[in-house]
């Protein structure tokens, strides 16, 4: 796919003519799909895509096109030469454009993933297996991803990676249930049995009556795999310079100087660390790590070539949203394996689903408790959670109620697909945190 | 195109008890303009097809973006694997089944198409409307957006099937963002895109595009300076901006079958809605009309056809506020012996359908905006969602809104930023006192429906009127 990618940006480089510029981007993906519900299959296929992506630039002006290929040249050539011309023919009508900016400087580079994925078939009978005389319902996704970079000026990036996500549940009753996720390179037998024995063994708890707690004011311990959503809220405009331009950040409190978090709360954009590519649309490369918030305070922004242009920063190899796709935050020093002693009374969440800001300005957050949620009494787990909505600040939760992080990280890989197989990650590390709010 | 599709759809067609093919192509173009400058004009040219097999029990599907026939040919080759891999195993009887062979066409309105508007004209005029943003230097960020999306389908299945359809759907969109200190506040025209519609450029006229401008910069302002909303028990009176939200989520989620079923458990969720509940459950007052209405051309999801073949059709999901039916596709309705609506719908030729709602709509009343005012001792009157979020039951409720002003004694009066309340579904129609004439009501929608395993973002479109709620739990910002 790359040479093909790579023969194509060349034969549509010759057509360019005298002071044009062709940025290409490239991404396709083989994957395989299979849906659950009730231990059985809902839906199974398979999914073949690419789509080339072409910016003609001349000038000052620019025009972006996008198109889907067969992965067969020849044919391929003819729909990419013809939106070519479609894009040139664009360009009288389109406005000089003050916040161009590519990448001039030729930064080739390779990221190849080795192809270690099991049989489809027998991952789909290892999954129907552990689903025998339970209720599972789920994702498992399997398959290749590739994208690809390249311009007129020579510079070549490619990066492809072989990867599995299946994203499941264990159902008890009604809403109660264990949500789980196994998800990397290299399939083993044994730690997906591992991981299906200790969502079974929390299955077990959501049979014992749910609690129903009243509104208030409650000790929390959030999860990594809870923190991966409030977390994530951060990202739609927390670190992006545009937002932070236009104060459209949530965290504009912090950068008007009124609001900080918690001293414990280190936050970096770490490429080196996850498992996206390290370039982006206008050929900038990513630097490995990119520290956004240091010690509870602003420090970095992501900037993506527009914004840097428009607000006079250096790019930092950031996409036009500006959102993170290697999230990491440090950890904390309180022992996992001792969080719930230490939560003592309280709620211990497992997932959280549903956010979105009730306050933006003000970093407030609302959202749901899902899945095994737990009611705990002297530090022990003791009824599963009816679900409760939560409503509160970033300030407080990970500012001045936040008792520590802790010591060990879960790395998650994002199952997302809208549109194709998501390449982003998570590094975090549980919170426990005092006076939460949940409103109903 | 098509004809050649066909000719090799029926060339590479397996032995099984079913196949189908629909493909799906979708020519899209967006302009823009932020603070008086053009963004970089994007056009996209997305195609593809998907073949489904059903045989002895299974059924697999494989999408492919080579559409030449031996493209076609090993896509038929892969979702034959999957039937093969998945008879016995299947949660749906899939021998059981009686798919459709549809034959048809359908084409959306566009009386002066996209194409026929040249873009240096398009950007003139999202120009024009960004310039009538900028009235303040307060307003910090401002923009004008349009987006077209031109849709071909073809639907063809093993026993002769045959359904066309052609789409042109346009979405306007506004925004003035104000900020002073640490405070921010952004106004625009229908929130996330939700003043789409289908037609041509005629249809930005009907959704007011052209004169909202100075309204949303100025009321950006005015949020500047507002207090926070009130918190209290209170009556809520939901324009047809916020009323597109609600039904979306605690109306239309709940309603839809699979969901029901338990598909979506792992992730959109379940419902607090049970099969039981079909013909006689009261999910709202008397007042309480909701329409699956494919037959209004104008509206963002209106279709001939679902995409497993299914004819559309106008029925009542509920009648004075008892629930009557669920919304389902075709395979839905036999897994779960219950009568649905056509909506087994894709997000695009690469993902499967699933029960997706499509126009959903709260028939009008006969209270006029100023009548429905008058009713409130204490309320506040909210315009435009900002922020949704609802439980994995879709009961517990949260929403947010752009803009609100307090209604006190039967009057409008002063206008409170932050404006968001919150309820439980399963009793918060039952407060629905009112509902607004068809002169309250709009034709609304959103591009942004997100669902389903492997995800998929599909088009949803709603018209709603004006609404009154009894005694809502309501409150400001920090």
């Amino acid at each position: 796919m790359q040479k093909y990618f790579y023969e194509l940006v060349d034969a549509l480089s010759a057509k360019l003519r005298g002071g044009e510029v062709l940025l290409a981007g490239f991404s396709g993906e083989e994957s395989d799909f299979v849906r659950f519900n009730r231990s059985r299959v809902r839906q199974a296929g398979h999914v073949s895509q690419a789509h080339f992506g072409l910016e003609l630039v001349a000038g000052g002006h620019h025009a972006k096109g996008s198109l889907s290929v067969s992965r067969e040249k020849s044919a391929d050539m003819e729909g990419l030469a013809a939106m070519l011309d479609g894009l040139r023919a664009q360009l009288p009508h389109v406005p000089e454009d003050p916040y161009l900016l590519y990448a001039t400087e030729v930064r080739s580079g390779e990221q190849h993933g080795e192809d270690l994925l099991p049989d489809r078939g027998q991952a789909l009978a290892a999954i129907l297996g552990a689903g025998a005389g339970r209720d599972m319902v789920g994702i498992y996704a399997q398959g290749g991803i590739c994208h690809g970079f390249a311009n007129s000026l020579g510079q070549r990036n490619w990066f492809s990676t072989h990867s599995f996500n299946l994203d499941w549940s264990f159902y008890h009753a009604a809403d109660k249930a264990v949500k789980s996720r196994y998800a990397g390179l290299e399939w083993s037998d044994e730690e997906f049995g591992g991981r299906v024995e200790r969502a079974a063994g929390q299955l077990a708890v959501l049979a014992r009556p749910p609690r129903t707690i009243a509104p208030g004011k409650y000790r929390v311990y959030l999860a990594p795999s809870a923190m991966e959503d409030f977390v994530d809220m951060l990202c739609w405009g927390g670190f992006s310079l545009k937002a932070q331009r236009t104060k459209t950040t949530p965290l504009l409190k912090m950068l008007e100087g009124e609001a900080r978090l918690s001293p414990k709360v280190t936050i970096r954009e770490n490429t080196a660390g996850g498992i996206a590519p390290s370039f982006q649309g206008q050929g900038f490369i990513r630097p490995g790590q990119v520290t956004l918030i240091a010690a509870g305070c602003i420090r970095d922004c992501l900037v993506s070539p527009r914004s840097g242009k428009e607000y006079g920063l250096e790019p930092n190899g950031a996409s036009g949203d500006e959102r993170p796709d290697s999230l990491d935050m440090d950890a904390g020093d309180i022992p996992a394996a001792e969080a719930l002693a230490r939560l003592g009374t309280g709620i211990w969440v497992n997932q959280t689903w549903y956010l979105n800001f009730s306050d933006r300005a003000a970093c407030r957050v609302t959202g749901m408790t899902r899945f095994a949620t737990f009611w705990v009494e002297g530090g022990a787990i003791a009824a599963p959670l009816n679900v409760m909505r939560f409503d509160e600040t970033m300030y407080r939760a990970l500012g001045e109620n936040l008792v520590g992080l802790t010591a060990e990280r879960d790395f998650l890989l994002n199952p997302g697909s809208y549109g194709g197989r998501s390449t982003g990650s998570a590094r975090l590390p549980g919170a426990l945190i005092d006076d939460f709010t949940f409103t109903l | 195109m098509h004809d050649k599709l066909e000719a090799s759809f029926r060339e590479v067609l397996p032995r099984a008890d079913f196949c189908s093919l629909r493909h799906v192509r979708e020519h899209e173009e967006m302009a823009s303009v932020r603070q008086g400058v053009a963004e970089p004009a994007y056009l996209s040219d997305d195609g593809g097809a998907m073949i489904t097999v059903i045989d002895k029990g299974g059924m697999g599907y494989a999408a492919t973006s080579d559409c030449s026939r031996a493209g076609l040919k090993r896509a038929v080759e892969e979702a034959s694997y999957w039937a093969r891999k998945t008879a016995g195993v299947s949660v749906v009887d899939c021998a059981a089944l009686a798919m459709p062979h549809p034959r048809g066409e359908y084409a959306g309105p566009e009386k002066t198409p996209w194409s026929s508007v040249p873009l240096g004209e398009k950007f003139d005029l999202l120009r024009e409307e960004c310039a009538r943003l900028k009235t303040d230097p307060r307003i910090v960020d401002w923009q004008a957006v349009l987006w077209h999306v031109r849709m071909d389908t073809l639907y063809l299945t093993s026993e002769d099937g045959r359904v066309r359809q052609r789409f042109s759907f346009i979405v306007p969109g506004l925004s003035a963002t104000a900020s002073a200190k640490a405070e921010t506040q952004t106004r625009s025209f229908g929130g996330l895109r939700e003043n789409c519609r289908q037609g041509g450029m005629e249809a930005l006229e009907a959704t007011g595009f052209r004169k909202a401008a100075p309204r949303i910069a100025a009321e950006s302002l005015e949020l500047l300076a507002a207090p926070n909303c009130p918190s209290g028990t209170m009556d809520l009176l939901a324009a047809p901006d916020q009323m597109i939200l609600q039904i979306h989520e605690s109306v239309g989620h709940p309603l839809e079958l699979d969901r029901i079923l338990g598909d979506e458990r792992n992730y959109a969720g379940t419902s607090f809605v049970t099969l039981d509940m079909l013909g006689s459950y009261r999910y709202g007052s008397d007042l309480l009309n909701i329409t699956y209405d494919p037959t209004r051309p104008e509206q963002f999801a209106s279709f001939g056809y679902d995409d497993d073949g299914l004819r559309a059709e106008k029925v009542f999901i509920i009648e004075r506020g008892i629930l009557k039916r669920a919304l389902g596709g075709g395979i839905s309705q036999a897994r779960a012996g219950a009568p649905g609506t056509a909506n087994s719908r894709a997000s695009g030729w690469n993902r499967p359908p699933i029960d997706r709602m499509a126009n959903l709509n709260l028939e009008p009343g006969e209270s006029s905006l100023e009548e429905m005012i008058a009713s409130i001792e204490r309320g506040v009157y909210m315009q435009t969602n900002r922020s949704w979020s609802i439980d994995d039951s879709r009961n517990k409720f949260q929403f947010g809104c752009e803009w609100g002003r307090l209604i006190e004694n039967g009057r409008l009066g002063a206008v409170v930023k932050n404006p968001n309340y919150r309820g439980i579904s399963a009793t918060f129609w039952r407060s629905l006192a009112k509902v607004g004439s068809a002169v309250t009501a709009a034709v609304m929608g959103t591009p942004f429906c997100g669902k389903g395993e492997p995800n998929q973002m599909i088009r949803v479109g709603h018209a709603s009127p004006a609404c009154v709620f009894k005694d809502v739990d309501v409150f400001g910002g920090e």
